[in-house]
């Protein structure tokens, strides 16, 4: 997994609440046995205007010129700022798969989905949970060629006029995705005790360990 | 000291070890696979020369991509194909249960694990998809996880958690005549909003809860994760305990009698402490309807579409007109006056024989309106058709201008050949009424089995509880 340590950079600003990963990334696409080549499929019923397909060729579909991320000012933007319960329904790993491939590295936004919150560590994606009036100034500060610094391991988001908002994170995952590790090999190193758990277990539940 | 919540006791039960910060490694007793969400983690097993940890705690069965017509000729779609022979495949390779498209036990994942007895009490659940939180109905923890866990939970047999906090959703009472488990979940949701159990594992009580057959319980747990929550909960009862009597992988003998002991302590202490406790009051519940692209935009069918002109929040307001839009809605319609071009009676929510019968016995005689283009009802496994079959429910629905299918996730998601055409507009059994979910530009109408059979008959919606004779 790719790690995430600090970056600078411009930031979208998608002013909805309840983006569901159907939105972020259409149920067709979902049909590739692959883990990479979401992203320009990313947001495809908003993006485009016309029906996406799997493996389709994106360079020359027409584009709503009206969504946010087809605006010539936040091209190569890694930030995305978004409204409360960004990324809820389906727990498609597809859709922090899709906004990593399309070169987003942090969502900012009042609250996540559960589970796609949980996927997008997987992913060296880090979701950022601000409170709602902060992010409101934001939403309202935008404009061309804004910048934020987003310093995981200070755990702070800075302005460009150098204010300072800090947030929090799990101590677990945030040094699995500074350090960009692999969560099965770092459980594996409790074998023994799964091992000790499932002899114990099996005394009170035999009929689970009937194999 | 107080008592413990049913989750705290299945959260203690499962716990293999736990670091300073609380994140534990929890045991995972059942993962169920499917064909969408599953090929990356097989991948990533492969390049890393890793092999299940507990083989024969898994079983795969392929339910979002297959067909519900002509199974003897194989899906059409080329990539839906692959994605369902890449199943086949693994599974061989790395020695899982699957039952293939052809085996009368396959269907909806979430359907055939409970009739199995694959999904027990007690256990913990876990399958790479939200609905997962279905399993919660029989006092399991189960739960949705994305591809990486997945993998993570081959490998291991285990998952990196946190715990979640405890939220106690009480319905009281009894419900009213034509009021389903379907509208009990969807007026929760209306209240609470989509990310209302956010962080955390909702249990369902109360007198209604407790009258509700396994079914309908799975119906309610289901749609706990529309209402943000990972995890539903239904503590165990009676009913739960005589649902799994007998299932073919129910536990057998002297097993079964040890399993039902254990199964017995699976309810929350008199003293537990919540950390938030929601009451509702079951008789003033309707039949719901929902009107826009969130399953939180929601109201009963007596009512009119509401109007974001009197929504204080600007986000909302916002959705609201958004959402108004993308239906082909306007505010101060009322319900019953919108019209339907598709009815889809299935999905992991609304596909089981319960829900099977309470759709047939509304269209029994009669006929499919002229307005409907087509009326579908997709079983949830081939032993939920076989036995509908049995009870000559197929020949009511088909007597009545419907189209009786093969098992699958079908016109919920429309990954297969199953779909809404743009501006189509569906009353639909399944969960979720998001943009585009059911096909592109489709318009998705959230209903119970007996609304979605009603609107058929009708063309547009109608109050069931109205109907004279609706023993539902």
């Amino acid at each position: 997994m790719k790690a995430f340590t600090k970056i600078t950079s411009l930031i979208v600003p998608l002013d909805r609440a309840n983006v569901d990963t159907d939105a972020i990334i259409p149920k067709q696409f979902l049909k590739s046995i692959r883990r990479a080549g979401f992203g320009p499929y990313l947001f495809d019923e908003w993006r485009y205007l016309d029906q996406g397909e799997p493996d389709m060729d994106c360079t020359n579909r027409p584009l709503n010129k009206d969504f946010v991320l087809n605006k010539p000012e936040y091209q190569g933007a890694e930030i995305l700022l978004a409204r409360e319960n960004f990324g809820c329904g389906s727990s498609r790993e597809h859709a922090p798969w899709a906004l990593e491939d399309f070169g987003f590295r942090a969502i900012i936004a009042p609250s996540f989905a559960d589970i796609f919150y949980n996927n997008c560590f997987k992913n060296g994606l880090l979701p950022i949970i601000l409170a709602a009036e902060l992010v409101d100034g934001l939403f309202n500060e935008i404009s061309a060629g804004y910048k934020l610094t987003v310093d995981l391991e200070t755990q702070k988001i800075v302005t460009p006029d150098g204010r300072e908002m800090g947030f929090d994170i799990d101590g677990n995952r945030k040094y699995r995705l500074l350090n960009g590790l692999d969560d099965i090999a770092l459980s594996l190193l409790y074998a023994d005790k799964i091992k000790a758990y499932e002899a114990e277990r099996a005394k009170r539940a035999p009929w689970l360990f009937v194999d | 000291m107080s008592g413990k919540t049913l989750y705290d006791k299945l959260w203690e039960d499962h716990v293999v070890y736990t670091e300073d910060d609380g994140s534990s490694l929890i045991y995972i007793d059942c993962h169920l696979i499917h064909e969408v969400t599953s090929p990356q983690a097989f991948e990533g097993l492969r390049l890393a020369s890793r092999k299940p940890w507990r083989q024969s705690r898994n079983l795969a069965v392929a339910d979002h991509n297959v067909p519900t017509t002509d199974r003897d000729k194989g899906i059409a779609d080329p990539v839906s194909r692959l994605q369902v022979e890449t199943l086949d495949k693994n599974c061989t390779e790395f020695g899982i249960t699957e039952f293939g498209m052809a085996d009368a036990r396959q269907g909806i994942v979430h359907v055939v694990g409970p009739e199995q007895g694959v999904t027990l009490p007690g256990m913990t659940i876990v399958c790479g998809d939200s609905h997962t939180s279905t399993h919660g109905a029989s006092g399991a923890l189960a739960f949705g996880i994305g591809t990486s866990e997945v993998e993570h939970v081959l490998a291991t047999q285990c998952l990196v958690q946190k715990k979640a906090k405890n939220l106690l959703i009480k319905v009281n009472g009894q419900v009213g005549k034509g009021v389903t488990a379907k509208d009990i979940v969807l007026a929760i949701i209306g209240k609470i909003g989509t990310a209302g159990g956010n962080g955390y594992t909702i249990e369902f009580a109360g007198e209604a809860i407790r009258a509700l057959s396994m079914e309908g319980r799975m119906t309610i747990c289901n749609m706990a994760i529309e209402a943000g929550a990972r995890a539903g909960l239904v503590a165990v009862d009676d009913v739960t305990i005589d649902y799994y009597r007998n299932r073919p992988y129910s536990p057998k003998g002297n097993d079964w009698f040890m399993a039902e002991r254990l199964w017995q302590q699976l309810y929350s202490d008199a003293d537990a402490v919540f950390d938030k406790v929601m009451q509702l009051d079951a008789a003033l519940i309707k039949p719901q309807v929902t009107w826009g692209t969130s399953p939180e935009l929601v109201v009963a069918v007596d009512e009119t579409v509401p109007d974001p002109a009197l929504e204080p929040d600007a986000v909302k307001r916002q959705g609201m007109m958004r959402a108004l839009e993308y239906m082909g809605l306007q505010a101060g319609q009322a319900i019953t006056d919108i019209t339907l071009d598709k009815v889809f009676i299935g999905s992991c929510t609304n596909s089981r024989i319960e829900d099977l019968r309470a759709a047939a016995v509304v269209v029994e005689g009669k006929k499919v309106a002229a307005n409907i283009k087509q009326a579908l009802v997709v079983p949830g496994s081939g032993l939920v058709k076989r036995q509908a079959e049995d009870e000559g429910l197929d020949k009511l629905f088909v007597d009545a201008g419907f189209e009786w299918r093969e098992p699958g996730c079908s016109m919920c998601l429309a990954m297969n050949a199953d779909r809404l055409e743009e501006g189509e507009r569906c009353a639909s059994t399944s969960n979720r009424n998001f943009e585009g979910r059911q096909g592109y530009g489709g318009r998705t109408h959230l209903v119970s089995p007996a609304m979605a059979a009603a609107a058929a008959i009708a063309g547009h919606f109608v109050d069931v509880s109205s109907l004279e004779g609706a023993a539902v």
